[in-house]
């Protein structure tokens, strides 16, 4: 089964090629239906791969070459795909949630008049980012890092007409290729060092000593594919294009900001594990990248009033956590959280799109307001996803955040605070919404709470199985307290490498968990209280810095755009216009002129063409065989 | 003196001395026939070389066909000596001295060519048995592509040549 | 015979060639001396066929009488189209190249 992995992005991006030809003869719906059946099949392939990694006779990664990709000289590189614990989790995580959102897009742009365009778009994400994913070297999961970063451009600049939103098309294409930009740098470094790009023979030869290296080039390779990993999973400094990205149809928001794309650099990292586990500088960098990001980005969301960022902010937020995870080693733990938040996240949005859906496109939570009565299925279902973010015990974000800041604690307390405070803040803005969006009163206007409306089944289904999905995607991998056996780390354990998390004494983890619960509820219950009488008169002081995102875009614009844009147009005026420009034009100015005095000694008389020939033949007889020789 | 360099000698001398009667000559049809005789004694080089097969072919193609084409049009256009246009005297003179200087320069460097003796070698090549078997073996191709030639020539001065 | 005596005679021939070209202003004079030169240059061309033994030379002579012939049918015609237009032979009417 293993051998016939190639299935897996085949399927997709034969649904990426049927639709993308044929969009403009197909019928809409023939479009969906292309291209949720190609994900589905994937996901089939997927669920079968994933129970033949998962049974006891499978023996390590199994990497199958398909063709070579390139050869030169000494260096080979193969088109070839691995399989393992960790990518058949991915895959799965991939293609189900996948499946999903494509049902649900299937009515959600149903009004669409570039649907078809749309679905080819979503099929081709999906095989990018399962190539990302497959992939048996850093190549390979370059050729999927490029192109997803290519389908969130051409997914969030989807409704092309609207100027803004190709403006944050093209804020995420070019955040993303600065990320990008250190991964190729670190790609390279392995490649000069190590000569191979494989997984296995990289790792192969990293603990050996016949490639002499200092740990520095270890934690330079590491932190140049964390700077990759900060442009794909939006982490400090590079975060500010994921809230942007929301100009996107809400399904592609869903999937790629939340459940899939923005998780590439938690499975880069992860599979680095061997190379970051060797890179103690590196490690530090990430967890301490991954506090701020979290901590900065859950204050943001605490007073946003867009539904959609809000959303996207604590997607970052998430992200930061998973970074936290891996900074302390956790690897393991990372990918728990980025399964369970591929759910709950994929479930939250899809809810918000449905809330958008019902709404007639408004996105602002001040206009809503009781909606619980009307759209039952969404309250419930959103309402879930929001308990499962906020880590309510019995909900699967409870173990896995509980895992991650247990395992924070073990390496450093100061950590352990920090995210603490994060997933405070997590509970407040998540039920801050909650409670803007559900209950209360209506605040929109007449025709619209007219329109208000249950979403069809195409929209609900999707919500009420990842709604499932979220309760109890916790339970494959139960804290040490509760259980023994811990089966996500089990089945991961060949493909991670992961640091012995310190253990922590029963009575600890039992103090942290009830701390966490705590703080939570507490939280939820202060947004009960503040959002009970909504008052949504200007912010003022620390509150309008929030708002207002505390100016990172102002401060990336003033320090980075603006130095740039300034000597960018001192460059056009000298060295452009005048240096360059005048040179050419100069040389230009130069030949009319002399061939305006050279023309002068054309007669035009055939007799004197052949004069001055004769006379160079002499010449050149003269050159030829008195002075040459 | 054998009779063969009295040959030489003598036509030699009638080539040079027609030459310049083609270029001095102020009568067009006086150069034609300046120009013919030129080619007589050409022909008469080739004989003396054995190379009978050319010097026939000279004399047909070149002083029989090619010069009677230019004798018809020099007919045609009714030149003569009168019709001459002249250059000054100063442009001839720079035309024969820049010439002279060009004879000069290329004797000046082939003065030290080692001796060679024409009468080594093997003289049957230039017999038309020999000639045709090389032509029609080695040569065949572009033999073959020559009548191309001469079939888009005549079809160039057809066109060239007719009236608007 | 010596081969240096056909070399200068074909020289000589040739540079009156030159000298004619230079000197004279009838197009068809001018016409003439180019043949001149050919023929100087397939003189040599014997004497070298001759001097090393080798038939190629002399077909090569042959076909230069071939493209010769070609070459005067075309530019004949051109001359006599030449004569139709301007009344004249004289390549110093013919200045158009200045433009």
């Amino acid at each position: 089964m293993t051998q016939l992995v190639y299935l897996i992005p085949l399927f997709p991006l034969l649904g990426f090629l049927v639709n993308g030809i044929f969009w403009k003869k197909m019928p809409k719906n023939m479009g969906g239906i292309i291209g949720s059946v190609a994900v589905l099949a994937s996901f089939v392939v997927s669920l079968c791969i994933f129970f033949e990694v998962k049974s006891d006779s499978f023996q390590g990664p199994v990497v199958v070459n398909l063709f070579e990709f390139i050869n030169s000289g000494k260096l080979v590189i193969p088109f070839s795909f691995q399989v393992d614990a960790l990518s058949s989790l991915f895959l799965l995580i991939i293609t189900g949630v996948g499946f999903l959102i494509h049902v649900y897009s299937t009515s959600y742009m149903h009004d669409d008049a570039g649907m078809v365009k749309y679905f080819a778009y979503l099929n081709l994400f999906v095989f990018s980012m399962l190539l990302l994913v497959l992939g048996s070297n850093y190549l390979i999961m370059f050729i999927g890092w490029e192109g997803v970063g290519l389908c969130s451009y051409l997914l969030i600049g989807f409704w092309y007409k609207n100027r803004d939103y190709t403006n944050a098309a093209k804020k995420a294409f070019v955040m993303n290729r600065i990320g990008d930009l250190g991964f190729l740098v670190g790609m390279l470094l392995i490649l000069l060092n190590y000569g191979t790009l494989s997984y296995q023979e990289f790792f192969g030869q990293l603990g050996s000593s016949h490639v002499a290296v200092s740990n520095n080039l270890y934690n330079w390779i590491a932190i140049c594919l964390f700077i990759g990993a900060t442009g794909k999973s939006a982490q400090i400094p590079l975060f500010t294009w994921l809230p942007d990205a929301m100009a996107g149809p809400t399904p592609v928001s869903a999937l790629i900001h939340a459940a899939t794309m923005v998780t590439a650099g938690i499975y880069m990292i992860a599979r680095s594990g061997a190379l970051y586990s060797l890179a103690p500088m590196a490690l530090n960098i990430v967890a301490i990248v991954g506090t701020a990001t979290a901590l900065i980005s859950a204050s943001i969301a605490i007073k946003q009033y867009d539904i959609k960022r809000v959303l996207a902010y604590s997607t970052v937020s998430q992200l930061g956590f998973m970074f936290i995870a891996l900074g302390v080693g956790a690897y393991t733990t990372a990918v728990f959280h980025v399964m369970t938040h591929a759910f709950f996240k994929a479930l939250l949005f899809l809810g918000s799109g449905s809330v958008i859906h019902a709404m007639g496109g408004e996105q602002d939570i001040r206009k809503m307001g009781g909606l619980g009565k009307k759209m039952r299925v969404t309250q419930i279902t959103f309402l879930i996803g929001c308990l499962a973010i906020s880590g309510i015990p019995g909900l699967s974000g409870f173990f896995s955040k509980d895992e991650i800041l247990a395992a924070a604690y073990a390496h450093n307390p100061m950590l352990y605070y920090c995210g603490l405070a994060g997933a405070m803040m997590t509970a407040f803005y998540m039920f801050r919404l909650y409670f803007l969006t559900f209950h209360g009163k209506f605040r929109g206007t007449e025709e619209q709470h007219h329109h208000l409306h249950e979403s069809p089944a195409a929209i609900t289904i999707p919500l009420m199985v990842l709604a499932i999905l979220s309760i109890v995607g916790g339970y494959v991998g139960l804290p040490a307290v509760l259980s023994e056996h811990h089966s996500l780390m089990a089945f991961l354990k060949p493909a991670v490498t992961n640091f012995d998390p310190r253990e922590l004494e029963h009575g600890t983890e039992w103090m942290l968990m009830g701390l966490s619960t705590g703080v939570a509820v507490i939280m939820i219950i202060f947004a009960f209280v503040r959002t009970k009488t909504p008052n949504f008169s200007p912010n003022t002081g620390l509150a309008k810095v929030l708002e207002n995102k505390w100016y990172v875009d102002e401060l990336y614009d003033a320090i980075i755009v603006r130095p740039i844009a300034a000597l960018s147009k001192l460059l056009d005026r000298f060295m452009e216009r005048s240096g360059i420009d005048g040179f050419v034009n100069g040389v230009g100015k130069g030949v009319r002129w002399s061939s305006d005095r050279v023309r002068l000694m054309q007669s035009g008389q055939v007799g004197s063409y052949i004069f001055v020939m004769v006379i160079g033949m002499v010449l050149l007889f003269i050159l030829g065989f008195f002075w040459v020789s | 003196m054998g009779l063969y360099e009295i040959l030489f000698w003598f036509l030699t001398v009638m080539a040079l001395g027609c030459a310049l009667g083609v270029i001095l000559s102020r009568n067009p049809i006086s150069s034609v026939l300046f120009l013919i005789a030129t080619f007589f004694a050409i022909s008469g080089h080739y004989i003396l070389m054995n190379a009978q097969f050319l010097a026939i072919v000279n004399i047909i193609v070149y002083a029989g066909a090619i010069m009677v084409l230019f004798l018809f049009v020099i007919m045609l256009m009714n030149l003569n000596a009168d019709t001459e246009p002249q250059k000054n005297r100063l442009i001839q003179l720079a035309g024969v001295i820049s010439g002279g200087i060009l004879f000069l320069v290329i004797l000046g460097a082939l003065r030290n060519v080692p001796v060679a003796s024409l009468e080594r070698t093997n003289t049957g090549i230039g017999l038309i048995k020999n000639l045709g078997k090389v032509l029609f073996t080695q040569f065949v191709l572009p033999f073959e592509i020559s009548s191309v030639l001469f079939l888009s020539a005549m079809i160039g001065a057809i066109v060239i040549g007719r009236k608007e | 015979m010596p081969i240096q005596y056909y070399l200068f005679l074909s020289m000589a021939l040739f540079c009156i060639g030159i000298m004619g070209t230079l000197m004279r202003r009838n197009a068809i004079i001018i016409f003439m001396c180019i043949e001149l030169m050919l023929n100087a240059v397939n003189l040599l061309m014997v004497a070298f066929s001759k001097m090393y033994g080798d038939a190629q030379a002399q077909v090569f002579v042959f076909f230069i009488m071939v493209v010769a012939a070609a070459e005067v049918s075309v530019g004949l015609a051109i001359i006599v189209m030449m004569y139709r237009k301007v009344h004249s032979v004289d390549i110093n009417i013919l200045n158009r190249l200045k433009h």
